[in-house]
C-alpha cells in the first residue's frame, strides 16, 4: 500500500504525459466531422449548368466523391488537375458543389481547366454546406453505395490523399 | 512614456470594441433579451476555420454564415438547446467551448477535480503519518521497570556531566 502511495505521482506523471504526447503534431485544423455514417443531408438546388433542373440528395448516388469546390479558391485550383485525373483514368464518380460561387464564374473555370465532376451542385448561399459542415473549400468527402457518408478530408486531394481515399473506396467495395 | 503608453492602449481598446460592435450591429433584434442572447451563444460557439476565436469575434466567412444562421434561429424562435445541437450536428462537439458532458468529455470536466481530490488525499495521508510517527516516539513502548531504569541511567548521566 506504501509503495503504492510513493509510486503514485509517478503514475499519474506518466499518464499525463501520454496523454499530452498524444496530442503533440496531431492535425487540429481538421475536425472530426459529425455526419460520418450518416446521409447526405436533403437538398434542393439547382444544378451548376441548368438552373431549372432541381437537384436533391437522390441525385448523389455513390460510390463517389463529393468535392466542394469554389472559383475563389485558390487551393480547389491547385486539385482541380488531379480531380481531372481521378475521373479520366480511374473512372471514379466525382460530384461537385458550387460553393458560394457565381455561376457564370464557375461555369468559365469549367470550361477553362476541364470538368471532372459527373453532376454539379449550384450553391451559391453555402445553405448545403453549412449542413455538410463545411468551413472552408475544398472538402473532399466519400459516399457509399447507400450514399452514406464514409469519410471526409479537408484540403487538397493530392496524390497522397487520392491513395488514401482510394484504399478506402476499395475496401467500401469490398464489403458490399 | 507613460502617456505614450495610455494612447496606445486607448487605441487598443477603440480598435476591439469596434471589432466586436462590427459584428452584430448588422442585425436588428426583435427585443433587447434576444441580443443578448445573440451574444452569448455568438461568444460560446467556436469558429470552425479559426479556432482561437468565437464566432462573434471572427471574419471569417463560415464565421459570419453561422452568426446569420444563429440570427435566423434565434429569429425564428428557437431555444439554446436547439441552437446548439443544430450547430453541433454540423461540426461536432469542437464548436462549443464549453463542451457537453458525455463518456467522451468526463475526462476533461472531471479530471481537474480528480487530481485535487487525490492530491488533498496525499497530503493528508502524510501529515497523518506524520503525526502518527510522533505518537509511537512519545510512547516508547516501555515497561514501567524499564521506564524506571531508563531515568535512573539518565540521572547518572546527569549526575557525571555536573
Amino acid at each position: 500500500m506504501r509503495r503504492f502511495l510513493v509510486l503514485l505521482p509517478l503514475f499519474i506523471f506518466i499518464g499525463l504525459a501520454l496523454f499530452l504526447w498524444r496530442g503533440i503534431g496531431q492535425d487540429t485544423t481538421s475536425i472530426p466531422s459529425p455526419l460520418l455514417g450518416k446521409a447526405v443531408p436533403e437538398f434542393s438546388l439547382t444544378s451548376l449548368y441548368d438552373e431549372n433542373q432541381i437537384m436533391s440528395a437522390s441525385d448523389l448516388t455513390g460510390p463517389a466523391l463529393i468535392n466542394v469546390w469554389a472559383t475563389w479558391c485558390p487551393t480547389c485550383k491547385q486539385e482541380h488537375a488531379q480531380l481531372n485525373r481521378i475521373a479520366r483514368d480511374e473512372g471514379v464518380t466525382i460530384y461537385g458543389i458550387n460553393y458560394k460561387d457565381d455561376r457564370a464564374k464557375a461555369k468559365v473555370w469549367l470550361d477553362k481547366y476541364l470538368d471532372p465532376y459527373a453532376k454539379n451542385v449550384f450553391d451559391p448561399n453555402g445553405r448545403l454546406g453549412l449542413d455538410l459542415g463545411v468551413y472552408g473549400a475544398p472538402e473532399t468527402y466519400l459516399i457509399d453505395a447507400d450514399g452514406i457518408i464514409r469519410y471526409k478530408h479537408i484540403g487538397e486531394v493530392n496524390e497522397k490523399v487520392w491513395q488514401k481515399l482510394k484504399a478506402q473506396m476499395q475496401a467500401l467495395e469490398a464489403d458490399s | 512614456m507613460s502617456k505614450a503608453l495610455g494612447v496606445l492602449f486607448a487605441g487598443w481598446l477603440v480598435l476591439i470594441s469596434q471589432a466586436s460592435v462590427a459584428a452584430i450591429d448588422t442585425y436588428e433584434f426583435k427585443d433587447n433579451a434576444t441580443r443578448e442572447r445573440f451574444q452569448e451563444l455568438s461568444a460560446e460557439l467556436r469558429c470552425p476555420k479559426c479556432q482561437n476565436q468565437n464566432i462573434a469575434d471572427s471574419n471569417s466567412p463560415i464565421a459570419e454564415d453561422l452568426r446569420d444562421e444563429l440570427y435566423r434561429m434565434l429569429d425564428s424562435g428557437a431555444d439554446n438547446d436547439e441552437i446548439i445541437d443544430f450547430m453541433v450536428m454540423r461540426y461536432g462537439e469542437f464548436v462549443l467551448y464549453r463542451p457537453r458532458v458525455s463518456s467522451q468529455t468526463y475526462l476533461l470536466w472531471y479530471a481537474p477535480a480528480g487530481l485535487l481530490v487525490i492530491g488533498v488525499a496525499v497530503i493528508f495521508a502524510l501529515t497523518r503519518r506524520k503525526k502518527s510517527v510522533g505518537k509511537q516516539q512519545e510512547k516508547s513502548g516501555l515497561s514501567p521497570q524499564e521506564q524506571q531504569r531508563l531515568d535512573a541511567l539518565l540521572k547518572q548521566d546527569q549526575d557525571k556531566d555536573a
